[in-house]
């Protein structure tokens, strides 16, 4: 059994890779129009830094956090979302396959739809997110007052893994949901692209019934809220303990099976239009 | 008559096809109204800090937020409006039948444009706005003189959101693949018109120089006017010199562009 699913998940991947390696020759054909997009990727997410850097202009803390630890906030969020989108992000055009029916063709290829699915449109011009976050990360590390410990130090990197984990179980959830709503892919960009920009401000901003939610339902706050408030030395507004900073690795394999579910779900409930 | 009639026509085709996608509006609901809610927290947090700021106090902000949430799709200050099928049709060359057709190009395609907007307006627009208003402290005037100033200013922000998209869309005669052009018009929409952050917000100079760009005519001119922060006749004719400005160049432009053009495809 257990030899069997590593081998189907071997499967997927060489089918990702494969199918993805072709979007990017594809891409590097027009080498100027990729340079133009990646670097209009990296200006369109910098406008929401620019955003947060024009309230700062203004005042020198926002619910109780200074600048540079926002941008530790904002950071952890980007990076996280960042690599999400580079390696799954087409996947909320599954309501237009769903709808125009081109479906039906990945379905008959011998290889896993999800992998297909994912890998679909692969572009790499969205590491100019990824490189935007990277670097607000970058430099509020320089900025910000914490005292590292090897602990510490070793979370960074699994907080960026488990977040990315947390938002591509978002975007694989929204998918299996597409195959019910079909026109209404934008339901997903509420949790996507505005999870991440919840993310992005500290959760002293919002109302206790949000932040519960984000937590314990949708549980977002794993992707970097509970493990920057650790970091950071800031109490949590829900008081939870302080190994929980450890925990999203753990969330991001549940959300992850959850999502696989709900995909699985989708899939065999999917009837083609026939065309 | 006749003319009118036509347009008439096109604009209530406009306001019909959009309506259709029921699903897609109620989607896009829901997103403005998350949106909207992560927004009126930031905004909260930072009024809170500095009370005033910008001259709104805080309810001002918030009714700033829901009314930046009705505005996006029914001005497409994030894009998505009429010209992403108009630049598609120079592309592919359909553009011909549109210019042989016994109707003007740039009137046909504003009345498309406005028959969006007004669904996207009703459709999309109202119910964040309602649900903001009910669920926050919002800054609503009693005054029936000020409401009406602010559906004036509306209808000259759709004119002039249209007349930026036009010249945008009409980029793709000379260039054919528009999608930087639109990436572009989308960045500086988005930072200009003040769905970031209002523009009496800005600092200094920066905020100076945007309040008289174009773009401020979208979302700031009727928030202003229904806020009581701006007088509503100087600012309506601001709103209304950007839309003969930018209507004359696409026109310009247009002419410029027929003359020139070599249609794609056989």
């Amino acid at each position: 059994m257990a030899e069997r699913a590593g081998h189907r998940l071997a499967e997927g991947v060489r089918a990702y890779r494969l199918v993805a390696g072709m979007w990017v020759r594809s891409t590097m054909a027009y080498r100027a129009s990729f340079v133009m997009t990646t670097f209009g990727n990296f200006a369109a997410t910098f406008l929401d830094f620019v955003a947060i850097m024009l309230m700062f202009s203004r005042v020198d803390a926002l619910g109780g956090w200074p600048l540079p630890e926002v941008a530790f906030l904002y950071g952890l969020s980007a990076a996280s979302f960042g690599l999400a989108d580079l390696l799954i992000g087409s996947m909320d055009r599954l309501g237009r396959r769903v709808r125009d029916g081109t479906l039906d063709t990945l379905l008959v290829r011998p290889a896993p739809v999800l992998a297909q699915v994912a890998a679909d449109r692969f572009a790499l011009r969205r590491l100019g997110r990824v490189t935007q976050g990277a670097l607000v990360l970058g430099w509020s590390l320089t900025r910000v007052d914490v005292h590292w410990t090897a602990g510490r130090l070793l979370l960074m990197p699994v907080t960026v893994v488990s977040g990315c984990g947390i938002f591509c179980a978002v975007f694989v959830a929204g998918a299996a949901f597409q195959f019910v709503a079909q026109d209404a892919s934008e339901v997903q960009n509420a949790f996507t692209y505005g999870g991440t920009t919840l993310l992005q401000y500290p959760p002293t901003v919002f109302a206790k019934e949000l932040v519960r939610g984000v937590t314990f339902v949708l549980p977002l706050a794993f992707v970097n809220w509970l493990p920057a408030t650790h970091v950071l030395g800031r109490p949590y507004p829900l008081g939870l303990p302080g190994w929980l900073a450890w925990a999203p690795p753990l969330v991001a394999v549940g959300c992850c099976a959850l999502a696989g579910l709900a995909w699985r779900t989708g899939l065999r409930s999917y009837r083609s239009t026939g065309s | 008559m006749g003319a009118g009639r036509l347009y008439a026509a096109v604009a209530a085709g406009g306001f019909r096809r959009y309506a259709t996608y029921r699903a897609a509006t109620a989607a896009g609901v829901f997103t403005n109204t998350v949106f909207g809610l992560i927004l009126v927290s930031t905004y909260r947090a930072l009024w809170d800090e500095r009370p005033h700021l910008g001259g709104y106090d805080e309810a001002q902000a918030v009714t700033y937020v829901w009314l930046g949430q009705a505005f996006l799709s029914t001005l497409a200050i994030g894009g998505g409006g009429v010209e992403d099928e108009l630049m598609e049709r120079i592309r592919t060359g359909d553009v011909a039948i549109d210019l042989y057709r016994p109707a003007d190009l740039q009137l046909w395609w504003l009345a498309a444009d406005l028959g969006r907007a007004c669904f996207q307006l009703l459709g999309r627009g109202l119910v964040p706005f309602v649900f903001g208003a009910l669920c926050f402290p919002v800054y609503l005037p009693a005054d029936a003189g000020r409401w009406a100033a602010f559906l004036g200013a509306v209808v000259l922000a759709m004119l002039v959101g249209f007349g930026i998209r036009y010249l945008v869309a009409l980029s793709a005669f000379w260039l054919l693949d528009g999608t930087g052009v639109v990436q572009m018009a989308w960045l500086l929409g988005f930072f200009c018109s003040g769905m970031l952050l209002p523009l009496n917000v800005f600092p200094g100079a920066l905020g100076e120089v945007v309040r008289v760009l174009p773009w401020s005519s979208l979302l700031q001119a009727p928030t202003d006017i229904l806020l009581g922060q701006a007088d509503p006749l100087p600012t309506c004719l601001f709103q209304a010199a950007w839309a003969v400005a930018l209507l004359g160049a696409g026109r310009l432009l247009q002419s410029a562009a027929t003359r020139r053009v070599v249609v794609q495809g056989g």
